[in-house]
């Protein structure tokens, strides 16, 4: 989701709408180029006024003196069902871990599902106990919630649309205005995993391999690396759709500096890159669900790490790369022996290539 | 014409004999081996895949020839570095 | 990965590259074109130029099927598509390319069946998985691609599935390595040769490029070392003063080519008498069609042709830097009107296509670092 902090303007007399495709494409979901196209030149100028601030995983409020963060977010997948995971799943910890990742403790989630008219009860109950339990494991409440049935051959079988709210961590303050030349790129673990586990479940391509979706809830993670390193700790985001290129991208724009990543440093397991190469696609724009990138200041970045470390499920974090000037907005990746690339945000969905 | 990866043959189907489950870093799918039906491919070997087809075969000890190669190229300098150094005022007309 | 790995060696690869500068002559500004686009790609991916000397330019050749098809052929294919009960299926490379209507994204967008395969077998198979339905495969490829079209349409007919058919653009690339050198604006020093292309038709259909133009052409593999060596080679032969065609990607190129796939074209397939090949115009004997005994599986013959023919927006250059003669920059809409976002010609769509390689890397690297960011 994208939100603002408190301190925004209330939205223009005369917003303009710079957002001039004539329809909208596949693209515009795709959480890359096209999608931050939408969200920036239609969304945010008629719902978030002249702001120009950048645009976050939650949104923080301020009601009755308390500072929470409350986000929300909708799932579309297809299949429903794959390896690892599930859409109710994904539900649930998809919205936890953009609360997360904005630097605040999950407490609770209302749920909404449009469900397509025909779909067998046994799948969504499937799903809702799916929730259930993803809620249970992560210590979060599910309070409330709705739902809507739609005709046969909308709604893709079931969407599922979560908003969750907690109270911001003690200390922890996000933000990419903060990221400094020599902070330290962090990443949870090997990236690429539910995207091409989705990839595949579809069936289209014929590609069998032992991938699972890494869907889990990073909170536990996020805090004790904040319990290590708060004061240090600048951004933190979940790259899921667009992936990790598509995130820092995002960073480095906001902040207007460089970020340089190591390539051989970045963890990809060997069935994700197989796919990947036999695929032509590139780990780096894959989504993931369980994983999260943080920028820390150098004073702090080994501790933070070894908090990592130090948690179940944080044993494969590393350091990925560095904060620089240069090259201003953009991400630059290098090899050992000295090539580097720029790497982009994603255009449109990843497309398998044969050339 | 150009997104060829190295594979390797791990399942042959004696009922039709140009299908081949190839795997590829963990990554298993079926190819069509018709382009290599003069020289058929059995299980272990290595090859091609382009398109879901077989191009060729790869040639181990091509590839190891190869590397070997490519592995010489800096000791060659590193040898002809030391005569150089023994002052016999051998002439090395390319650039340092 | 096996046969990948050993290939991107960082430290092999840092000692190839100081052999290339020890063997380049200071005096002298080389200039080498990588014909086939899987080369650019690969060039770019691995960062490759960074550590090339700077008296070493690579030219980008012709040899991307995307880049090369005018957006006429695209129209043709999704008209056909628009037939009822069709389903157009193409590779992902296809699916962003600009017809005058949109993409075929776009066409999906607005209604059109269109799936992404990764195989012609796969399209196939959709044919037998869909029998009330037309599947319509869009080939597109050189000589490395073709012969999986044909085997594929050998397979239908002998299945005799009927609801299926090919269209086909499959070109050749001597015809279009023959268009770069007739062409007067181009100096060139040597060929960094195609790899899967030769896989298929080996090494012998490139020896006039050596004996009749004096150029040598090393046919190269993909991974970094790969291209490094026929760098190195390259070098070799322009200073003994030599020119021949020499194999660097002998673990899988062989000298006479692949003969069963030779085979297996030449029955399906024949020659155009002349295709139209975006920004290089009509060329002779350069593109495939499908033969007489399996026209059934001809989609040009199943259902008919508009032949729609579109030039090219008069600013857009696809033609000059496809034949290497402009860098993507010097075109008048490049990074304007033409990015990889809205792109208005197919080297910017298509992954190996040099304006979307130059964009993503040099061009944005050039941004960043020479201007102010703009607010």
């Amino acid at each position: 989701m994208a939100g603002l902090k408190p301190e925004a303007a209330p939205p223009d007399a005369a917003p303009r709408v710079r957002f001039r495709d004539p329809q909208i494409e596949m693209a515009h979901g795709a959480g890359g180029i096209a999608s931050r196209r939408l969200i920036e030149g239609l969304f945010a100028p008629l719902l978030f006024g002249s702001a120009n601030q950048p645009l976050g995983d939650s949104a923080a409020l301020k009601i009755a003196g308390a500072r929470l963060a409350i986000t929300t977010d909708c799932f579309v997948v297809k299949p429903l069902s794959f390896p690892g995971g599930s859409i109710g799943e994904l539900a649930v910890n998809g919205t936890l871990n953009d609360l997360a990742v904005s630097g605040a403790r999950p407490e609770s989630i209302v749920a909404t599902f449009v469900l397509e008219a025909g779909l067998p009860t046994e799948v969504l109950e499937a799903e809702v106990r799916a929730m259930a339990e993803a809620a249970r494991r992560a210590g979060i409440t599910i309070v409330g919630g709705d739902t809507k049935v739609v005709e046969h051959g909308q709604a893709d079988r079931m969407y599922i649309t979560t908003t969750g709210v907690g109270p911001f961590l003690e200390g922890v303050h996000v933000d990419p205005r903060t990221v400094r030349p020599a902070d330290q790129v962090l990443l949870s673990g090997p990236i690429g995993d539910h995207g091409i586990t989705i990839l595949l479940a579809r069936g289209e391509l014929d590609l069998e391999a032992d991938l699972r979706s890494d869907t889990r809830s990073i909170f536990p993670l996020v805090e004790a690396m904040a319990q290590a390193a708060a004061p240090g700790v600048r951004w933190m985001r979940d790259p899921t759709r667009g992936g990790v290129a598509t995130a820092l991208n995002e960073l480095a724009r906001d902040c207007r500096l460089g970020i340089h990543l190591s390539e051989e440093s970045i963890p990809v397991r060997d069935s994700v890159r197989g796919a990947c190469e036999l695929l032509g696609l590139d780990p780096l724009h894959i989504a993931n669900e369980g994983q999260f990138l943080a920028v820390v200041a150098p004073e702090y970045a080994e501790m933070a790490l070894n908090a990592l470390h130090q948690t179940d499920g944080g044993e494969e974090a590393v350091m990925i790369g560095e904060v620089h000037q240069q090259p201003a907005g953009s991400v630059l990746i290098t090899r050992e022996y000295g090539g580097s690339r720029i790497i982009d945000m994603l255009v449109g969905d990843p497309l398998p290539r044969i050339c | 014409m150009c997104l060829a990866i190295p594979g390797k043959i791990v399942e042959l189907f004696p009922g039709t004999p140009h299908l081949a489950t190839v795997e590829v870093a963990g990554v298993r799918r079926k190819v069509d081996l018709g382009l290599l039906q003069d020289d058929l491919p059995v299980s272990g070997d290595w090859v091609l895949i382009h398109v879901g087809f077989a191009m060729s075969k790869i040639s181990e000890q091509d590839a190891l020839d190869q590397m070997q190669t490519l592995r010489i190229l800096g000791e060659d300098e590193q040898a002809m570095q030391e005569v150089r150094g023994y002052g016999l005022g051998l002439e090395d007309r390319k650039p340092s | 990965m096996r046969f990948v790995d050993e290939f991107r060696d960082p430290e092999v690869v840092t000692r190839t590259a100081e052999e290339i500068r020890r063997l380049a002559d200071p005096g002298r500004h080389y200039r080498f074109m990588e014909v086939c686009g899987g080369h650019t790609h690969a060039i770019y991916r691995f960062g490759l130029k960074d550590i090339l000397p700077a008296n070493i330019e690579l030219i980008h050749g012709p040899g991307c099927p995307v880049c090369v098809l005018p957006m006429g052929r695209i129209d043709d294919g999704l008209i056909l598509a628009q037939q009822p009960d069709v389903i157009f299926a193409a590779f992902g490379d296809m699916m962003r390319v600009p017809g005058t209507q949109g993409s075929p994204l776009e066409h999906k967008a607005r209604g059109m069946d269109v799936r992404i395969v990764y195989s012609p077998s796969d399209a196939l198979k959709l044919a037998k998985t869909n029998p009330d339905k037309h599947v319509m495969f869009f080939a597109i490829g050189f000589e490395t691609t073709a012969p999986s079209s044909a085997l594929t349409l050998i397979r239908a007919k002998a299945e005799s599935i009927r609801n299926f058919s090919l269209f086909c653009n499959h070109v050749t690339i001597i015809p279009a390595i023959r268009a770069i050198l007739d062409s007067p604006d181009m100096r060139l020093d040597a060929f960094i040769g195609p790899g899967h292309v030769s896989t298929v038709i080996g090494c012998r259909p490139y020896e006039w490029i050596a004996q009749d133009e004096g150029k040598p052409i090393v046919i190269s593999g993909f991974e970094p070392l790969d291209i490094l060596q026929s760098i190195v080679m390259v070098l070799r032969q322009l200073q003994a003063g030599k020119a021949k065609v020499e194999n660097q990607y002998k673990r899988v190129v062989s000298w006479e080519g692949n003969r069963a796939a030779l085979r297996a074209m030449a029955e399906v397939f024949q020659l155009r008498p002349y295709f139209e090949w975006r920004g290089l115009g009509f060329i002779s004997q350069s593109a495939l069609r499908i033969r007489d005994n399996y026209a059934e599986c001809d989609s040009e013959r199943r259902f008919s042709v508009p032949g729609v023919r579109v030039t090219d927006p008069k600013a857009a250059q696809c033609g000059e830097v496809l034949k290497g003669v402009l860098k993507p920059a010097q075109c008048k809409l490049f990074g304007r009107e033409c990015t990889p976002e809205h792109p208005v010609g197919a080297l910017m769509v298509s992954s190996e296509g040099s304006c979307a390689a130059y964009y993503n890397y040099e061009h944005r690297k050039a941004m960043a670092t020479s201007l102010a960011w703009p607010a």
